[in-house]
C-alpha cells in the first residue's frame, strides 16, 4: 500500500489538549482544524452522487456540498452552505453524535475511517465567526403578526430565527437568567465554550427577536395570557426535559448527592468553577460517584475532575456496550482516568452524623432478557452488595418532563410519560395556536433533533397563520 | 426593571427593599417567592415576596444579612439595579373559607407572614397573630402587623420588649383557650418552625410551615431544594414553600441548609476584603 492511500484510510486527527493538562483547566480539549488540516481532509470525500451521509442527517445538510466548498478554500461559502440547513454549525459540529448519524454511513468508512464531517462543520463555523461580524441576511417586511417561544434551547432558537426570517415578530420567554438552554446550563465549557452558544444568541438578537430572560411561563405569564391578553398569534413550546430523576433509595437526600441538573448548572451556568470569583459554591469531593451512561453523566464526571476531585467512579448498571453517550466522550473520559464500573446499581447511601454522604451500597447486575428499548434487561445479582466510600455523587439517570408550565395549560394533552403529544411534521398540539418541539415532546433526545423540530414548526407555523386562522 | 425604589434599615442587619417588578406583582399572592441575582457574578437567592403594590408595581422584600450575597445586597442604595429577578415562584398560602387563623412570624419570617396574615384578614377570618424576635431592635413590621390581626401577642427572647418568651409559650396558652383555631401558618427560623410544629401536633391543629432551602433555579429543574414530608422527598420550590409542619423532616432540611458554611465563610471574607479596599 502505498503512503498516500494509507492517509486516505485514515483522517486527519485534530491536535488535542493532553488528558494529564486539561483534567486541570475548563478549556476545550480539541482545538480543531487548521485550513491546511481541513482542506486535506476534504479531499478525502470522494463526492458521492448518492451521498449516503445525508440520509443519516436529520436537517439534511448538504454534505458533498459544504465539503467540495472547503476543498476549493471557499470556507465562508462552506459555512453559508451549512447554515441553509442547520443555524448552529459550531454548535452541533461540537456535539452532534455524528458517528450514529452521518459519519456511520459515509461510504469511507467501509474500507478506512469515515470523513470527519462533525470536525469539518466545526471548522467553517469558526472560520466564519472569527472573521468578524456575521453579515445579517436581508428581512422580509414585517407581517404584522408576534409568535412566542418559551425556552431558549436549540429548539427555541431555531424556530425564532426561522419565523423572524419570515417576518413575524418574535419574542423568546426563558425561565432563566441566561439564554441557550441546556447549551448553557447543561453541557460544560470543554466541550462547548459558552462564548460559542452567546455568539447564536446575539445572532437572533440582532436579527430582532426579543430574548426575554427570567420570565417563567406558567408563573409570571401564562401561555392563555400570550395569547388572549398580549396579542400572540401562536406560541411554541420549547421547554425541554428539566426534571432530574433520582433512583428513590435510602439516603439520597444527604448533603453531597447532587442531581446531573444541580450539578452542571452551579458549574456551568453559575460558574461555581470559579468560585469564589463567582458567588455559586459547589461541593468538591474527593471521591466522587456518578450515576448514568449517558453524555450527561461524562460530562458530570469529567466536571468532578476538573474541579479537583481525586477518584471518580462512573457507574452504570449496564455494559459498556449499552452506553448511550457520544463514543468520543467515553474516549475522552477514559483517557482522563475516570474508572468505569459496569453492572453496578446502588441500592442505598450512606452518611455520616452530620448528613453528609460518607458511602455508597452497591449491587451487582448481569445482562437478562431485551427490554421495551431492545437493549438487554439488568438483573440484580442476589447477594452481591459492596460498599465504597465517596463524599460526592451525581445521579445522571435521565431526566422527565417539568409540570411546572404544562400543568398550567388543562386543554393540552399530554402523553403517558408526561410529554405533550405533537404532530412530528408540524409541531401541532391538541391546543389551538400551540406547537411544541425539541425534548419537551421526544424526551431528551439530541440537539439536532430539536432544532430539526422547531425548523419544521416554523414552517408549520407560518402556514397556519397565513392560510387559516387555526 | 428592578430597581430599588426605596430602602429601609430596621436594623444593622436586617434590611427591607422595595423593587420595580411589575410583571411580578402583578401576579404575586401571598405566601410566593422570588429568584435573585445581584451581578453577573452572583449566586440565585430565594427571597419570599414580604408584600406587593400592584398599581406601583413593586414587590418588597426583607432580608438578613448572613452571607456574602445578602450582605452585598443590604449595601445597595435606592436608585440601584437588581441583575435578575425571577418570580413569582412557588404555590400561593390558601387563605380562602378559613375563619379564625393563628399566624406565627420569628424574626425576619415577620415580613413574609405579614401578607398571609393579611389575606386572611381580606378573605374574612379572624387572624390571630403572635411575632417575635431575638431582642427590641430586631422586631420588624409591628405597626404592619398590627393592622391586619385582630390580636397581636409580641414576644422578645431577652424581655427587651413586651412578653419575654418563646413564640411557642403564647402558642400553647391560646391553644389551649381557644378550640376553634383551624389553622396555625408559622414562619421563621427552622428551628423556631419545628417547635411551632410539636407545640400545635397535640391538639391536632392544621400547621403550615413554609421553608427555606437553598435553592438554583426556583423552577423545579436541579433538585437541590429536595427535602423530606412524611416519607416523600418533594422539591421546595415547586412543591412548597409551605409544607405541612407535623410531617416535615426539620433536621434533614436544617442539615441541608448548613451544606455550604464553609464555602459562605469563604465568600464572604473574600468579598470583606474587596470592600476593604
Ligand atoms: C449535560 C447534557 C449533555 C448533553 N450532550 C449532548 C450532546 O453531546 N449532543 C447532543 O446532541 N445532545 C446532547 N444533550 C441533549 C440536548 O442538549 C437536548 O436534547 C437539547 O438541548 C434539547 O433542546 P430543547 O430546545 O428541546 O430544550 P432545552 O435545551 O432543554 O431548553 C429548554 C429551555 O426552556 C426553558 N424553560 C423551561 N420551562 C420554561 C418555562 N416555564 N418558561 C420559560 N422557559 C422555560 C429552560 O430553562 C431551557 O432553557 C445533552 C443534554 C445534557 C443535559
Ligand atoms: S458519504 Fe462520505 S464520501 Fe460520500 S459524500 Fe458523504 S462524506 Fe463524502
Ligand atoms: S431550586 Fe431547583 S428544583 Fe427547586
Amino acid at each position: 500500500m502505498s503512503a498516500d492511500e494509507k492517509t486516505k484510510k485514515s483522517r486527519v486527527r485534530m491536535k488535542e489538549q493532553t488528558p494529564e493538562g486539561r483534567i486541570r483547566n475548563f478549556n476545550e480539549v480539541p482545538f480543531g482544524y487548521t485550513p491546511e488540516q481541513a482542506v486535506e481532509e476534504a479531499g478525502r470525500c470522494i463526492q458521492c452522487k448518492r451521498p449516503q451521509c445525508v440520509d443519516g442527517c436529520p436537517v439534511e445538510v448538504d454534505i458533498p456540498g459544504f465539503i467540495s466548498l472547503i476543498k476549493e478554500n471557499k470556507f465562508i461559502e462552506s459555512a453559508h452552505k451549512i447554515k441553509e440547513k442547520n443555524s448552529l454549525p459550531a454548535v452541533c459540529g461540537r456535539v452532534c453524535p455524528q458517528e450514529e448519524q452521518c459519519e456511520v454511513l459515509c461510504v469511507q468508512g467501509k474500507k478506512g475511517e469515515p470523513v470527519a464531517i462533525g470536525t469539518l462543520e466545526r471548522f467553517v463555523a469558526d472560520y466564519e465567526a472569527e472573521q468578524g461580524e456575521l453579515e445579517l441576511p436581508k428581512l422580509p417586511p414585517k407581517l404584522g403578526r408576534k409568535v412566542a417561544v418559551v425556552g431558549s434551547g436549540p429548539a427555541g432558537l431555531t424556530v425564532a430565527s426561522d419565523l423572524i426570517l419570515l417576518g413575524y415578530d418574535v419574542t423568546v420567554y426563558e425561565a432563566l437568567h441566561k439564554s441557550g438552554g441546556v447549551l448553557v446550563y447543561g453541557i460544560p465549557e470543554f466541550r462547548l465554550p459558552k462564548v460559542i452558544v452567546q455568539r447564536e444568541v446575539d445572532y437572533i438578537s440582532k436579527l430582532g427577536v426579543e430574548v426575554v430572560c427570567g420570565a417563567v411561563i406558567g408563573k409570571m405569564l401564562t401561555v392563555e395570557e400570550l395569547l388572549n391578553e398580549k396579542g400572540y398569534s401562536a406560541v411554541f413550546i420549547a421547554s425541554g426535559a428539566g426534571l432530574p430523576l433520582f433512583f428513590g433509595i435510602p439516603g439520597e437526600n444527604l448533603n453531597g448527592v447532587y442531581s446531573a441538573n444541580e450539578y452542571l448548572t452551579r458549574s456551568n451556568l453559575m460558574k461555581a468553577y470559579l468560585f469564589p470569583q463567582y458567588d455559586t459554591p459547589i461541593k468538591k469531593g474527593k471521591r466522587v460517584a456518578v450515576f448514568g451512561g449517558g453524555n450527561v453523566a461524562m460530562d458530570s464526571a469529567r466536571t468532578a475532575l476538573r474541579l479537583g476531585s481525586e477518584e471518580v467512579h462512573l457507574i452504570y448498571r449496564r455494559s459498556r456496550k449499552e452506553m448511550p453517550a457520544r463514543h468520543a466522550e467515553i474516549e475522552h473520559a477514559e483517557e482522563e482516568g475516570i474508572k468505569f464500573n459496569f453492572l453496578t446499581n446502588p441500592v442505598k447511601f450512606i452518611g455520616d452524623d452530620k448528613g453528609n454522604l460518607k458511602a455508597l451500597e452497591c449491587l451487582r447486575m448481569e445482562l437478562g432478557e431485551p427490554d421495551d428499548s431492545g437493549r438487554r434487561r439488568p438483573v440484580p445479582i442476589k447477594g452481591s452488595e459492596f460498599t465504597i466510600d465517596v463524599d460526592l455523587a451525581v445521579v445522571a439517570i435521565g431526566a422527565g418532563p417539568n409540570p411546572l408550565l404544562l400543568s398550567t395549560i388543562p386543554d393540552l394533552e399530554l402523553n403517558r410519560r408526561g410529554y405533550i403529544v405533537a404532530d412530528e411534521e408540524t409541531g401541532k398540539t391538541s391546543k389551538r395556536r400551540v406547537f411544541a418541539g425539541g425534548d419537551i415532546v421526544t424526551g431528551s433526545a439530541t440537539v439536532i433533533l430539536a432544532m430539526g423540530a422547531g425548523r419544521k414548526a416554523a414552517r408549520a407555523i407560518h402556514q397556519y397563520l397565513e392560510w387559516t386562522n387555526w | 426593571m428592578f430597581a430599588i425604589i426605596k430602602k429601609e434599615v430596621f436594623s444593622p442587619e436586617v434590611k427591607l427593599i422595595e423593587v420595580d417588578a411589575p410583571a411580578i406583582a402583578a401576579k404575586a399572592r401571598p405566601g410566593q417567592f422570588v429568584v435573585l441575582r445581584i451581578a453577573e457574578e452572583g449566586e440565585r437567592i430565594p427571597l419570599t415576596i414580604a408584600d406587593f403594590d400592584r398599581e406601583k408595581g413593586i414587590i418588597t422584600m426583607v432580608f438578613q444579612e448572613v452571607g456574602k450575597s445578602t450582605v452585598y445586597l443590604g449595601a445597595l442604595k435606592e436608585g440601584d439595579k437588581l441583575a435578575n429577578l425571577i418570580g413569582p415562584l412557588g404555590n400561593p398560602t390558601e387563605i380562602e373559607g378559613y375563619k379564625k387563623v393563628l399566624c406565627v412570624g420569628g424574626g425576619i419570617g415577620i415580613a413574609p407572614i405579614f401578607p398571609i396574615a393579611r389575606g386572611f384578614k381580606e378573605a374574612g377570618a379572624e387572624v390571630i397573630s403572635i411575632i417575635g424576635a431575638r431582642t427590641k431592635e430586631l422586631l420588624i413590621f409591628e405597626e404592619r402587623m398590627n393592622k391586619v390581626s385582630d390580636r397581636l401577642i409580641i414576644t422578645t427572647d431577652d424581655g427587651s420588649y413586651e412578653r419575654k418568651a418563646l413564640v411557642t409559650e403564647p402558642l400553647k396558652e391560646i391553644l389551649e383557650e381557644d378550640s376553634s383555631i383551624e389553622k396555625v401558618v408559622a414562619i421563621g427560623p427552622p428551628i423556631m418552625m419545628k417547635f411551632v410544629a410539636k407545640t400545635t401536633q397535640p391538639f391536632g391543629i392544621k400547621t403550615i410551615v413554609s421553608l427555606n432551602s437553598i435553592m438554583v433555579d426556583g423552577t423545579g429543574m436541579c433538585g437541590a431544594c429536595r427535602l423530606e414530608e412524611g416519607e416523600e422527598t418533594k422539591f421546595c420550590c415547586v412543591d412548597g414553600p409551605e409544607f405541612d409542619g407535623h410531617k416535615v423532616n426539620f433536621d434533614l432540611l436544617i442539615s441541608r441548609l448548613n451544606m455550604y458554611l464553609d464555602e459562605e465563610k469563604a465568600s464572604l471574607e473574600a468579598y470583606r476584603k474587596v470592600e476593604d479596599k
